[in-house]
């Protein structure tokens, strides 16, 4: 089991549902019982396959890259397939693989017009092959296929299954994105020719960007070409136009899918290439990250308040909560990246749960347009509260999810990274925490106008407007009982990512300030302590096991 | 341990925490006193609907099991304070020049007090990251013990009250479901071993708080007062978030091999030895009072919890009376080390904690008089008394603010509760109204609300005048017929303590009056409330009376010296972890005055309801509410009392003609107003030009700015598309024609260029 | 050497073709035009082998001459099926491939 696994495991995870979904394409349309029961049974079998890689984790070494396959895949590029799991991808894939089973049975009784169950399916199982493979790439051209595998049956599901003005917001969708990463592209070349590594494995290439000596300059330009593509699919102010329109014209498990992992695979990027691979320049750029990411939160607060529509609210509510995870990562304290993958977890789970919930009230209401909804709690109670618990584990209640994302990464930015501004950084503290001020206000005004009072009258005799129903539940309830569990204890989270992220951060980063005298600390050029630190690099050999 | 403080030279430094682990199985095992309620809260949520008393009786039992553990707990620890000498645990230090000013240390004395008492605390591994451990823990000391009876005492009586107050009521199960929440997260509070548990259970009881308050949200007023709780404490939860970053950070500091610690402990330890740099201090201690001011209702930021008296009464009682608004004072008290040395506390004569506090107390008092509402008064009293204990804690009086607190919990609690009885008799909380002449219908209800507005007022010898007149004596600025010796001379803050004093008696008999006395307003026909109501009021009332025995001043001497300041004794911690306070010496003189004080204010409002009010009432046949409140009654009233002596007349005019009137009228009215007018508009034009803005931002900046850019980079392209499709024409001849015009252009550049 | 006049003869041709390409509107003239541009370029072609005394030269004319026989073969056809789908043979109404 556990060589089978090694060698396996990651493969079969990420190629299941594509496998699922080729047996799909050969059966008639019309046969959809079978189609919906082919897609359910191979995502609950990814999911199995994920707990399987959970049971045997070694929750010790999340700092190793365990299950590791380095197998020859396009010479001519020296692109190799190298695939492997640590602790920081390892919630993110168990996210994945949690979430789409979820979307299926969800989906069960109600695909969105126009039907056709066997395509909607077929692109679920590609997306989620799209999603597991980006958390497991370990080489940068195989990342880049996986990253935009993802695309196209995103961008259908919307164009197809999508709203009213559908065609404008798949398409907005489909261009920026690829806008992004034509340049993040851009980057892993010229990361790839300026280092002269001899793959694209991220390993190599980080060894011998120090090797190397990429100058400082062309580290600033690619970081800056990543730093687009990463953060446009995040999204980060000023590039998340894109975001509402596509939440709003998407069908409901689009949406979920979209804000629960979709989104995070831009962060994750940062996390896992962006900034293990160009310190120095990530360095520089921190603040900058920052910025925009305090921008976020509170612009994304401000539009929330404006908002008529709800799903469009929840929408600018991921521009909010993305910053306060892009905030966490500007830090590049290990401290601010777990904050950041925290804030990744609780914003898929809660944020997903909310279109959940928003899907649902639309399908009741036909509507969601907050000032025609109200009195939820009394014609569906049960609804109502789960709105409630969500819009408390969105504004970061503290023993739910969401406070475990916002407070740490609020904490790591009194006292960012050596080599950034520690004032500039405390004003971002002030800022973000205003943010959660104004997330309160805007959550809280939703539910008051969407849950509280008495029915409208359009609506208050309509009997389609029932409580939950069991494939409702049956869809919520694991996501609800994990909000409450990492709320409760964080360590869930956590324990899987603190040793990874600390050895994913160059010993620039990571020296201990308290070992260090004042004036040390003062004196002490980050690219300085990174060239002594060098020979400290056994986190990039890891892989190669 | 000062040596160890003063060895500088050494690599290591170390700093005693008065604290242990060792201790009586209840000390050790205090976790399981927030736990109880927490699975009774899961228990009625998910049962609650299918058991025969729709899940109250579950609430109640968990509390009667919290309550009986919290009294052993005391116990234990009474037992631990006076014979435990086990060892006690020291923090290790980076040695730095810091280390010079553990002059400030000096441990070696504890005052009156003797013996240092050690806090058992138990910590658990919460969760690691970033390489520091986050522990979560009990710290059972004096204020958490006094505390958790506290809590768990009101908590358990207001269930009782409720089975019958809220009976009937369609969510009744939500309702205790969320009483369960509300006593588990409050408890968790007052055992916090750290500032992060502090911090999430202090937003756990603002959660249940807004629940609660918000029960009939079907109606706008009261989801919009709950609404309003939550954000304005959210506000307060902004500094709290700060405050608690910036002290996880300066402690880290001196910690080796830790970059943070969030240890209410060590944080306090540092802090009180002066390791900590005071301007630090300073600006987190401005923070957590940010978050005081809204929990606690504190000026300026107290404006919700009036409005969260649309809440069911029992709430109000238990949530925004005894437990909830004083975590604020319990935070202050908790991390007193900070405070104490961040706003220079001791020897000084004013700072800011003290100026919010007495500021709040008499703006408080004031606005009390002006409403018709009797939880209104209730709410305006409480904030004046949360002001007290705010202004004690600020005057370095911390003995006297815990005092106060535990006293103020039983009358606040037995006054809202009679309120409460009150009303669901009458159906109403309008006092001019709906109510007048009850005390022959409900004579319990009657007595027990007398016993607490004067135990309120602070008559002795019941329980409200002995805190009261600790904290009076604690500001240090009593000087006449030998000074108290507080921390400072905080004369200031005395007289506006003596002045509240004056105010709140007034407002107290004004409040009696309109209630009790006079002919029943109302319509239908109250009776005497039930015995689940009655029953715990003359608990409470009990309370009222005998808790103030529980601290007699030292060298009263009416008592044997055993009896004499046992709560001080028990809850005031003596140890590494607590500030060096000197303690003010309880002084005759001051009593006597501050009684004197609050007689004149009864009296005078005495005079004013029972003697002219009733006689004018009577007189002209009208009911209360009938009665011009205005000028010339008044002053036919001033008329009347010519035939007093002259000399009393002036006095008379003086305080009704001038002072209660400016009082009543103006300066009330107008505190009142502006606290209507303008810090409430204040919070509601935040809140709509927040929207505005967004609006605008949304329209104009988002829709046309940011998203034109990418529309016009799609559109530009579409249109440069357009433009060459013209071209296309399908024509072989037109694009031969292109062809070779292209070609005879490229062979004519040829043979230019070459 | 005569390389002038042969070169001045192509360029007429050539030209002449040209003309008739874009003028024409009738298919079999202007797959002749065609002709008359590829002779054109064969006599090039020829001349300068002969000029330069390189066979290469001739062999590219043949093969120009080879695959302009292929070419009229294949157009004459198209023609013809334009003709029996339209009833007639005027380029100026085929613009099915108008963008």
């Amino acid at each position: 089991m556990d060589n089978l696994l090694d060698s396996w495991g990651l493969t079969v995870a990420t190629f299941s549902p594509l496998v699922g979904a080729l047996v799909m394409f050969l059966i008639p349309k019309e046969k959809e019982y079978e189609h919906k029961i082919i897609a359910l049974i191979t995502s609950l079998w990814v999911a199995f396959v994920g707990l399987m890689l959970l049971i045997w984790f070694d929750l010790d070494a999340t700092e190793k890259l365990q299950y590791v396959v380095d197998k020859s895949w396009i010479d001519a590029i020296h692109s190799r397939y190298v695939v492997g799991l640590d602790g920081i991808s390892l919630p993110l894939l168990l996210l994945t693989v949690l979430i789409v089973p979820l979307c299926i049975v969800y989906s069960w009784n109600h695909f969105p017009d126009p039907k056709n169950p066997k395509t909607f399916l077929i692109l679920i199982l590609v997306l989620e092959t799209g999603m597991i493979g980006t958390f497991v790439a370990q080489d940068m051209v195989l990342f880049f296929v996986f990253f935009e595998v993802v695309l196209l049956p995103m961008f259908f599901m919307i164009a197809v299954w999508g709203g009213p003005n559908r065609k404008y917001a798949s398409l907005k969708f489909f261009l920026y994105t690829l806008f992004g990463s034509a340049l993040m592209l851009v980057s892993f070349l010229s990361l790839f020719f300026l280092t002269g590594a001899e793959s694209f494995v991220f390993s190599e290439i980080a060894d011998n960007v120090v090797a190397n000596a990429v100058s400082r300059t062309a580290q600033l330009w690619i970081f800056g070409g990543m730093f687009l593509g990463f953060g446009i699919k995040v999204p980060m102010f000023p590039f998340h136009t894109w975001l509402p329109d596509a939440h709003t014209e998407a069908p409901t498990v689009g949406s979920v899918i979209l804000a629960a992992v979709l989104l995070k695979l831009g962060t994750y990027g940062f996390v896992r290439i962006a900034i293990p691979l160009l310190p120095d320049a990530a360095v520089e750029w921190a603040p900058w990250i920052g910025l925009l990411a305090v921008i976020g939160i509170i612009y994304g607060a401000f539009c929330c308040l404006a908002q008529t529509d709800m799903k469009r609210l929840i929408a600018f509510s991921s521009v909010a909560h993305m910053g306060f995870v892009m905030l966490g990562i500007s830090t590049l304290t290990d401290f601010g990246i777990n904050a950041a993958i925290m804030g990744m977890v609780a914003h898929g789970l809660i944020t997903g749960m909310l279109f959940f919930l928003a899907g649902s009230m639309k399908e009741r209401y036909h509507t969601l347009e907050i000032k025609r909804l109200g009195g939820l709690l009394v014609q569906a109670p049960k609804m109502g509260w789960v709105l409630g618990f969500c819009a408390m584990a969105s504004l970061g209640l503290p023993g739910l999810a969401g406070f475990w994302g916002e407070f740490p990464a609020i904490l790591s930015a009194y006292n960012p990274a050596n080599g950034l501004p520690v004032e500039i950084f405390r004003t971002f503290m002030v800022i973000a925490a205003l943010g959660t001020v104004l997330a309160a206000g805007y959550l809280l005004w939703l539910l008051q106008r969407s849950a509280f009072g008495t029915p409208k009258e359009e609506f208050a005799e309509d009997p389609n407007i029932h409580d939950a129903t069991k494939t409702e539940w049956v869809a919520w309830a694991p996501l609800l009982a994990l909000i409450l569990a990492i709320g409760i204890y964080p360590n869930l989270v956590f324990r899987a990512t603190d040793a990874a992220v600390d050895a994913s951060l160059t010993p620039c980063l990571t020296i201990d300030v308290d070992e260090l005298t004042h004036e040390e600390i003062e004196s002490v050029h980050c690219s300085e302590v990174y060239g002594l630190g060098n020979h400290d690099s056994d986190h990039h050999t890891a892989s190669k096991g | 341990m000062i040596d160890l403080l003063a060895a500088t030279t050494s690599s290591v430094t170390s700093i005693p925490l008065g604290i242990t682990k060792e201790g009586n199985w209840f000390l050790q095992n205090a976790w399981l006193i927030p736990l109880i309620p927490a699975l009774s809260f899961v228990g009625i949520l998910f049962f609650g609907k299918r058991l025969p008393r729709g899940g109250s009786e579950l609430g109640i039992a968990a509390l009667l099991i919290v309550f009986l553990l919290s009294i052993c707990t005391g116990f234990a620890w009474m037992d631990h304070r006076d014979n435990f000498h086990g060892e006690e645990i020291s923090q290790t230090l980076i040695s730095s020049e810091h280390g010079e000013h553990g002059e400030h240390g000096e441990h070696g004395e504890h005052g009156e007090h003797g013996e240092p008492s050690l806090a058992v605390v138990n910590t658990a591994t919460w969760f690691i990251t970033g390489g520091v451990e986050f522990s979560v823990g009990t710290l059972v000391d004096g204020p958490a013990v006094m505390m958790l009876f506290v809590v768990t005492l009101v908590s358990l009586l207001v269930h009782i009250y409720s089975t019958d107050y809220v009976a009937g009521d369609r969510r009744f199960t939500h309702f205790f479901a969320f009483l369960s929440l509300f006593s588990s997260s409050m408890l968790l509070l007052v055992i916090s071993e750290n500032t992060l548990q502090l911090l999430v259970s202090w937003e756990l009881v603002g959660l249940c708080s807004f629940a609660l308050i918000g029960h009939w949200w079907e109606e706008k007023d009261n989801s919009n007062a709950a609404l309003k709780a939550f954000l304005t404490n959210r506000v307060g939860d902004m500094g709290l978030l700060i405050g608690v970053t910036i002290l996880f950070f300066a402690s880290g500091e001196m910690i080796p091999d830790s970059f943070g610690s969030f240890s209410i402990v060590t944080t306090n330890a540092l802090a009180s030895s002066g390791l900590l740099s005071h301007s630090t201090l300073l600006i987190a201690a401005c923070c957590l009072m940010a978050a005081v001011m809204s929990k606690s209702g504190q000026f300026f930021l107290h404006t919700w919890l009036p409005d969260a008296m649309a809440g069911p009464t029992p709430v109000s009682a238990l949530i925004h009376a005894a437990t909830m608004v004083v975590a604020g004072v319990f935070m202050i008290a908790r991390l007193y080390g900070v405070f104490f040395e961040g706003f220079s506390i001791g020897g000084s004569s004013i700072n800011l904690m003290a100026l919010i506090g007495g500021f709040t107390t008499l703006v408080g008092a004031c606005l009390a008089f002006v409403q018709r509402d009797i939880k209104k008064v209730l709410a305006y009293s409480t904030i004046s008394q949360l002001g007290y204990m705010v202004m004690a804690l600020g005057v370095g009086a911390w003995t006297a603010a815990m005092f106060h607190l535990f006293t103020h919990a039983f009358f606040k609690a037995c006054l809202f509760l009679g309120s409460g009885s009150v009303a669901h008799s009458v159906h109403s909380f309008d006092m001019k109204s709906d109510m007048g002449g009850l005390r022959k219908v409900m004579p319990q209800t009657f007595r027990t609300f007398i016993i607490g507005s004067i135990a309120l007022a602070g008559l002795p010898p019941f329980a409200g005048f002995w805190s009261k007149d600790e904290i009076l004596a604690g500001t240090g600025g009593w000087g006449i017929l030998g000074g108290t010796n507080g921390n400072g001379s905080y004369t200031f803050m005395l007289i506006m303590g003596m002045i509240t004093a004056a105010l709140t008696a007034a407002y107290m008999t004004r409040c009696v009056y309109l209630t009790f006395f006079g002919e029943f307003r109302g319509h239908g026909h109250p009776h005497e409330s039930g015995p689940r109501i009655t029953i715990p009021l003359w608990i409470l009332a009990v309370l009222a009376i005998f808790a103030g025995f529980l601290n007699l001043p030292k060298g009263f001497q009416l008592v044997p010296k055993s009896l004499q300041e046992r709560f001080g004794h028990y809850v005031e911690p003596v140890a590494g972890y607590f500030p060096e306070i000197a303690h003010a010496t309880p002084s005759w003189s001051l009593a006597i005055v501050s009684t004197i004080v609050v007689i004149a204010g009864i009296s005078l409002a005495w005079n004013y309801y029972f003697v002219k009010v009733e006689k004018a009432s009577k007189e002209s046949g009208k009911s209360l509410t009938e009665l011009p409140d205005g000028l010339t009654t008044r002053l036919t009233l001033a008329r009347m009392g010519h035939t007093l002596l002259v000399n009393k007349y002036y006095l008379d005019h003086l305080y009704t003609g001038i002072i209660t009137r400016a009082v009543k009228e103006p300066i009330a009215e107008l505190a009142y107003r502006s606290n209507q007018e303008i810090l409430d508009r204040t919070v509601d034009t935040f809140g709509r030009t927040a929207v505005k803005i967004g609006q605008l931002n949304y329209e104009k900046i988002d829709q046309n700015l940011v998203d034109g850019f990418v529309n016009a980079s799609g559109r530009i392209s579409s249109d440069s598309g357009e433009e060459l499709r013209k071209i296309q024409s399908g024509k072989v001849q037109s694009y031969a024609a292109i062809l070779f015009a292209a070609a005879t252009i490229l062979a004519g550049l040829l043979i230019v260029i070459v | 050497m005569l390389l002038n006049q042969f070169l001045i003869l192509s360029a007429v041709l050539f030209s002449i073709g040209v003309y008739g390409v874009l003028t024409r509107r009738n298919g079999v003239m202007v797959l002749m035009s065609i002709e008359l541009i590829l002779n054109s370029v064969n006599i090039n072609l020829v001349a300068f082998a002969a000029f330069r005394e390189a066979i290469p030269g001739e062999v590219f004319a043949l093969f120009v001459i080879a695959v302009a026989a292929a070419e009229v073969g294949v157009g004459l056809a198209m023609v013809l099926l334009l003709y029996r789908n339209r009833r007639n043979i005027d380029l100026a109404g085929i613009d099915s491939m108008k963008g």
